[in-house]
Order: structure tokens, then sequence, then C-alpha cells
């Protein structure tokens, strides 16, 4: 007998001793209450923010958020709409934000001419942004302000000597 | 046979002549009504090739540009306002439209030729075509899209900001037309070497 044949008579009488579960109604906190095998009522389309004003970054290395509509946007092998404006050669006349440095490296940090590949599908990791409630809490700080925070309460605090 | 002859013989002497068998008030009251029956005519079976439904006829432009205009704000919107094959591809004025009519008997070729028969042959001009239709709409200041979208009753506040920007700048002062920056608006981008 393998190894590996071993281990899964092992794993399969684990199994068959395993206590039972009772099936708890299935929920998520995405899909709500539906069944995995049902498929759920999506909730209505929201406008994508569209106000062209740049937001914050929630941490240095944040892939900045798009602030204007992309709706229909063609990235694929054939164009890239996004690169019509933020390419390194339309700044001027567009008044863009221009595609950083990093993007024109290939995995290797050697600077190429063109965009690189694996940075040319834009919404990989920029999105726009609905005004909607965020459908999870999210205790989120930034570390600009935790670090403010633990100064303050440095300051406020008598130095020990 | 003989009997043919001499009837189209007799028919050949009346057409030659009209106006020695005919009397003027005839002639001139026949031809109206003829005139109007043929413009009509003409105008009637010129109009059916003005429609959608000859346009997506070939399976080259209901398979391929039909289908991809489906996905886009000129098919579906919140309004249901939607512009048709030759809303953007003919011109409304007559002369324009004759003319654009006469273009497009190249089309007619490329249809019996397949040219663009396949998805693959139609991804390869794509390119060409596209450039055409371009240039086409550069050279009379986007005629058909201004045919919807008039510059003059644009309302720059209910605009984005970068929307407002182009379009009070270089929109504004005919520096640029509509198709320079919409490329693409209505179908697919073809593989460009810069987009």
């Amino acid at each position: 007998m393998t190894l590996r044949a071993m281990r899964r008579a092992l794993l399969c009488l684990l199994l068959a001793f395993a206590p039972v579960v009772p099936a708890a109604p299935f929920t998520d906190v995405m899909r709500g209450n539906t069944a995995l095998d049902d498929e759920p009522r999506p909730p209505p389309l929201m406008n994508q923010e569209n106000k062209d004003i740049r937001r914050n970054r929630a941490f240095a290395m944040q892939p900045p958020t798009i602030p204007h509509r992309i709706d229909g946007y063609q990235v694929d092998r054939n164009a890239n709409r996004c690169l019509g404006c933020h390419s390194r050669t339309r700044i001027e006349e567009t008044q863009a934000i221009p595609t950083p440095a990093t993007h024109y490296m290939d995995r290797d940090g050697t600077l190429r001419g063109d965009i690189s590949p694996r940075r040319y599908f834009c919404t990989q990791c920029h999105v726009p942004q609905d005004e909607v409630k965020p459908l999870v809490d999210n205790a989120y700080q930034d570390f600009e302000a935790i670090s403010r925070a633990a100064a303050k309460a440095g300051a406020a605090a008598p130095k020990k000597k | 046979m003989k009997r043919l002859l001499a009837l189209l013989r007799r028919y050949w002497t009346v057409m030659r002549r009209p106006s020695a068998y005919f009397s003027l008030g005839f002639l001139t009251v026949g031809g109206f009504i003829a005139g109007v029956v043929f413009w009509g005519g003409f105008n009637t079976a010129l109009e059916l090739t003005n429609t959608e439904p000859f346009c997506i006829g070939c399976h080259e432009m209901r398979d391929n540009v039909y289908e991809e205009l489906k996905t886009t704000i000129h098919f579906t919107n919140r309004s249901g306002v939607r512009a048709k094959c030759p809303d953007c591809h003919v011109p409304h004025d007559w002369t324009d439209k004759i003319a654009r009519k006469m273009q497009a008997s190249k089309e007619v070729w490329g249809k019996i030729f397949g040219t663009i028969n396949t998805r693959e042959k139609f991804e390869e001009k794509r390119l060409e075509l596209a450039q055409h239709e371009w240039a086409r709409l550069k050279a009379n200041d986007s005629l058909e899209c201004r045919n919807c979208h008039g510059f003059d009753y644009m309302d720059f506040t209910r605009q984005s900001p970068r929307a407002a920007q182009a379009h009070s700048t270089f929109l504004a002062d005919k520096q640029r037309t509509c198709i320079d920056c919409h490329k693409g608006i209505s179908h697919r981008l073809p593989k460009m070497a810069s987009p």
C-alpha cells in the first residue's frame, strides 16, 4: 500500500465516523438566505459615480478607484479605451492621470516602451464606485489614523524615565 | 413571327414620334402621371433599402455589427429611443443619400463575392471598414451624430465635468468633431496600432 492510498483510506474512515451536522438554514452575507442552487434576484443596477473627483486611498499601495463612469469601455486585445486618455502620450491633450512607470515594467522590473501586458486590463485593479451603503460592515482603520492616535496617546501619557 | 414583327414596327413608329399620334395634353398629363408613379416607385424602393430589416437581412451585418450594437446605449436605454442602422450610416438629405447609395454598390459587390462572409474575414477587414466610416464622419463633421445630438442644445451643466470640459472647448471651436473622441461607440473597435 502506498502512502497516498493509506492516507486516502484513513480519510474515508474519519469521514465515515464524522458526527452528523444538522443542516442549518443557509445564509450568506452576500447571497442572503438564497439557497446555493437558487438564483438570487440581483439588486437594480446603480449609476456609477461620475463626479471626476479623485478619492483618497485607504493604504499606500491601493490602486486608485476610478472617479468616473466606464460603462461600455472596451478593453480587449484590439483596443483599450482607458489608455485612449490615460496613456503616456495622451496626457497633455486630455489632462488625465498618466499610467505610472510601474505599469511599463515587466515582472523583472525592466521598463518597457509600452504598457506591460500584465497591467493591460485596467479593471483588474481599478474600479469605479457606486454611491451605495456597503453590504458588509467594515472596521478598517487607516494606518495614518492609528499612528496619529498612538502619537497623541503617547504625548498625553507622562513620560517615564 | 411576321405579325409580331409588324406589331413591333407599329409601336416603334408611334414611340419614335409620339406627338404625331397623341395629343399634347395626353402626353403632358400622361407623362406627369407616369413620372409620379416612377419617381414614387423609385423612392419607395430606395427607402426600403434604408430600413434595419434590409440591413440585417445579410448575415454579415446581423451576426457582426448588429450583435455589437445590441450591447450599447444606442440600442437599449432607459427611455427607449434607439438608433437604427441608417440613422448613423446613411445621410438624411436626398442628394447625400443618393451619393452614399451609389458608394454602397461596392457593398453589393462585397456581398456577392463574400468579402466578409465569415467572422474571421470580417475581423480581418474591420479596421479598413471602420476607417472608411471614420473618414466619412470626419469629412461631414459627424452629420449623422448631429442629426440627433445638437450641439446648440447641449446642457453642459448636466454633463460630467470631463464631458463638459471637452465639449465646451474643442468641440465648440470646431477643432474636433464627435467621431474624433467617440469612436467605437456603437460597434467594437478594430485592432489599432495605438488606442
